[in-house]
Formats: C-alpha cells, structure tokens, sequence
C-alpha cells in the first residue's frame, strides 16, 4: 500500500462527505460549501493519479489549476445568488 | 559530507526541536486558556518563537545561500502580520466586550468599574 | 518509509475531520472559519504530492479569496434558521453515501499502480512549446482551449455578479493600522505577483496565481478603505478584464487565418506568444477576482 492508494481513498472519503452534507443540510452557505469539498476530493483524485508516475503528470495537473479557477468562480456566482434580495428568494422562504 | 557540514546537521537538531516544542505550547495554550486575550498572546508569541527556531534549524541544513534568504524573508513576513493579525484581534475583542458592557451594565459585574 | 506513510495518514484524517467539522458544526460563522482552514490544509496536501502550482493556487484562491467571499456572503445573509433534516432522510443519506463510499473505492484502488503515457508525451514535445516548465506548456500551448475557455468562465461569472443587484457592501470605518498594514502589503503583493509571473516560465507559478496574488492585495486596500469603490461602468476596468480573453481570442484566430490552425503558435514565436497571453491574462484575472469580491454594484451616469 503505497501513499498513492491513501490519497486516493482520502479523496474518495471527502467527496462523499460532502456529498452526505449537501443531502442534508438546509442552509444555503453550507450546500455552497459542501458543494466545493466534493470539488476538493475531485482535485485530490486527480492529484494523486498524476503524482503516481515518476515524471508527475502536468496534464492532470493543469487540469486541476483550470478546475480551481472555475470552481471559484461558480462558488463566486452561487454565494451571490443565495444572499440577494429577490422576488426568488421571499417566495423560496415562504415556502419553508 | 564535509566536516563543518556534518556538524552544522546536528547542530540544528536543539533548533528544531525547540520550534516543536514552541507550537506545541502555543496550542495548548490556544485550546486551554480562558478568554480571546490570552489566547492570542499564547498563539502569536509563541509561534513566531516556534517558526522562528525552525527556521534557524533549516537554515543550518540548507544548501545554498538563497534559500536561506527566502526563509528569512517568510519569517519576517510571517512575524509581521502575526503581530498585525494580534492587533487587530484584540482590538475588535475590546470594542465588542465594551459594547456588551454598555448594553448590559449588570450583565457582567467584572466591568462594572469602566 | 513509514515516517512518510504515517504523516501522510494524519494529513488525510486532519482533512477529513476538518471536512466533516466544517459541514457540520452548528454555527455557521465556525464553519467557514474551519473551511479556510480546510483550504489551508489542502494547499499542504498538494504541496506533499508534488502539485506545487496548485499548492500556490489553492493557498491564494481556495482558502483566501474564497474565504473572504464566503464571509462576506455570511454578512449579508439573515440569522441562519436551525432546521434540521428529517431523521429519514438523514438515514437515506448516510445509506447512499456509504454504498458509493464503497463502490468508488473499488473503483480508485487499482488505479494506484496504473501508468499513462500523458507525461512521456508531454517531456518530448517540451521543448518546441517555448517554456521548459511542463504544466506551463500544458495550460498555454497543449491545451490552450482550457484557459481560454476558463477566461470565459470567469468573465461569465462576473458578467453574472453584476446582473444581480445586491446590497453594496458597507464597509466600517478601517482602524489605522489595517490601513498602515495594507499600505505595506500592496507593494509587496505586486512584487510577489511579478515574481510568479515570471518564475511560470520555467518553475512553478504563472497567470493564475500571480492574479490571485495581485487581487488579494488589491482587496486588502479595498477593504481598509484606501482604494475608491471598484465600479464596471469605469473603462480601464472593463479593458482589463476583457483584455485578457481578447488577447488570447486575437492570437487563436491569427493562427487559424495565417499560421498552421487554432491555437497553434509558429515555431519560435512560442515563448514570445505566451509571454504575452500570460501578462494580459495574470491583470484580467486580477481584476476579474476583485470585482468579483469587492466589486461595487452602484451604476453612476455621469
């Protein structure tokens, strides 16, 4: 079992947990933030498969400085939508 | 290895273990300590203390002259904004322990005096 | 070995817990002070499997700018109301969560010991792409579509930003020495931004972390007050951001209509071409990411 597989499997571990919060959780800053700890077991996947050859791998590597980047910016987006004060968000607290 | 090298490699060892042992007692006093003051002074002396040894040790086991430069450099930097960080910390504890005080001047009888 | 294997295991556990902290904790401004730190954690990680450029990325973009947009987003947003889910769905949950758990761990454990022929690949082709350092030449010459089309994701998000009329932000009275601070941290942002820009060439570093690196400076002053509101409607700030995607639109279509195809740089023009898609693309992510934080909605008609 080498560092690689442990990696792996944290990664693995991480995306679920996000994934188990976001089924669950009723606020929208914590889906926002779930949503970008299933990113971050997506990144460290990823990572650990580049980094399992000997010259590491900087496709993957690209990959995922490109994938941050847009993860930001959707979690830029997403934070937005779910504090603006729209007609959307009262009759979505009607709702509730 | 050369000589001096060799005894510059075991010379870091008080070093770093010192740095260890700093953030370790920096954190303990983070997680036990009773209010944001003492917390603070615990954290930020201590671990600049702490990354300060560390980086003494590793300077002694580095290679080349830049990168003992650059860590000097994060040290410094490091030190700066820890001690701005505190500042400002503390600052903003007082301003809301105040605010507390003046709206509940029975609340806690420890401010009372102010 | 097993030093290594052991400080590997607590870098995961410590992620998960963080993880696992951050999501559940009960009050919320806990949480993102724990997601910061979790980012934090995770640019180390990166930085343990020899991804340093994300480890720079993560550090800047991840847990700065993220953490300072989710803190913001938590001032604006009203008390948080404590429901909690059903006890069925939280059974269902945890049943589906554990059976992909176990599944996607089958699926991941025999990659481990895989190989792909990418790296080798790339290592050959290194040396006609202009910059010797290999994610460089990834991200702006082999596959350049992902960055431009990343530009346009980011320029999306912003244009998106804008749509929404939100509050403005109202920023408190900046203490002096937040403003002292920042007024030394400006200048030593910019240097450090230079620096990865052009360390990207040959060594980790490059557009995207020297743009994150010029914005958080830029936010630091705007926040202690000592940089105007920071307004779309003002041209030099739209030439910034558009300038990046421009620039690299401009180069893919002289290449398409001149040169051999799209995206496709002519021998020996490789480093200059990158050079300069880098520097338009490290000011329009800059500005891009600021606007984004502390960007001001107001439109003022002169």
């Amino acid at each position: 079992m080498s560092h690689i597989s442990l990696y792996l499997l944290g990664g693995v571990a991480l995306w679920v947990l996000g994934l188990h919060a976001l089924m669950t959780q009723r606020n929208a800053l914590r889906r926002i933030m779930a949503v970008n700890v299933m990113g971050s077991g997506t990144f460290m996947v990823m990572v650990a498969l580049a980094a399992r050859m000997t010259p590491i791998d900087p496709v993957l590597q690209a990959l995922v400085v490109t994938g941050l980047v847009v993860a930001a910016s959707a979690t830029a987006f997403a934070l937005r939508l779910a504090t603006t004060e729209s007609p959307v968000a009262d009759v979505d607290r009607e709702r509730e | 290895m050369s000589e001096p090298a060799v005894w510059l490699y075991w010379s870091s060892w008080p070093f770093l273990l010192g740095g260890v042992f700093f953030f370790l007692a920096g954190t303990i006093g983070l997680l036990r300590f009773p209010d944001a003051y003492s917390r603070l002074h615990a954290v930020t002396k201590a671990d600049t203390l702490g990354l300060g040894l560390l980086v003494l040790g590793l300077c002694l086991r580095s290679e080349s002259w830049q990168a003992v430069a650059q860590m000097l450099l994060v040290w410094l930097l490091v030190m700066a904004s820890g001690a701005t960080a505190c500042q400002l910390l503390a600052r903003y504890q007082r301003e809301s322990d105040t605010d507390s005080a003046v709206s509940r001047p029975r609340a806690e009888p420890f401010h009372n005096e102010r | 070995m097993n030093a290594e294997l052991l400080f590997d295991a607590a870098l995961i556990l410590l992620l998960l817990a963080l993880a696992a902290a951050t999501l559940h904790t009960r009050k919320l401004y806990t949480a993102i002070v724990l997601f910061i730190v979790f980012g934090l954690m995770l640019a180390l990680t990166w930085a343990r499997l020899g991804a340093v450029d994300l480890a720079l990325a993560e550090a800047a973009i991840g847990a700065g700018l993220i953490g300072v947009m989710l803190l913001a987003a938590f001032g604006r947003s009203g008390p948080e109301a404590a429901t909690r889910a059903p006890p069925a769905v939280l059974a269902a949950s945890v049943l589906l969560c554990s059976l992909l758990l176990v599944l996607f761990a089958q699926g991941v454990w025999p990659l481990a010991n895989n190989s792909a022929p990418v790296p080798e690949l790339v290592n050959s082709h290194l040396a006609a792409s202009g910059v010797s350092h290999p994610v460089t030449a990834v991200l702006l010459n082999f596959r350049a579509w992902d960055t431009l089309l990343e530009l346009v994701v980011l320029l999306l998000a912003l244009l998106g930003v804008r749509q929404l009329h939100s509050p403005n932000m109202n920023l408190p009275a900046a203490w002096p020495l937040l403003q002292a601070w920042s007024r030394l941290l400006a200048p030593l942002s910019i240097v450090i931004g230079g620096y990865l820009l052009w360390r990207g060439s040959h060594a980790p570093g490059g557009a995207f972390q020297a743009g994150a690196v010029l914005a958080a400076g830029a936010i630091v002053l705007r926040l202690a007050g000592l940089l105007p509101p920071l307004r779309w409607n003002w041209w030099p700030m739209r030439a910034c951001v558009l300038g990046g995607v421009a620039l690299f639109m401009t180069i893919a279509a002289a290449g398409y209509w001149l040169g051999s195809g799209w995206l496709d740089y002519p021998p020996g023009l490789g480093k200059t071409l990158i050079t300069l898609i880098e520097i338009a693309a490290t000011v329009s992510i800059a500005v891009s990411l600021s606007l984004l934080v502390v960007g001001d909605t107001r439109e003022i008609t002169p």
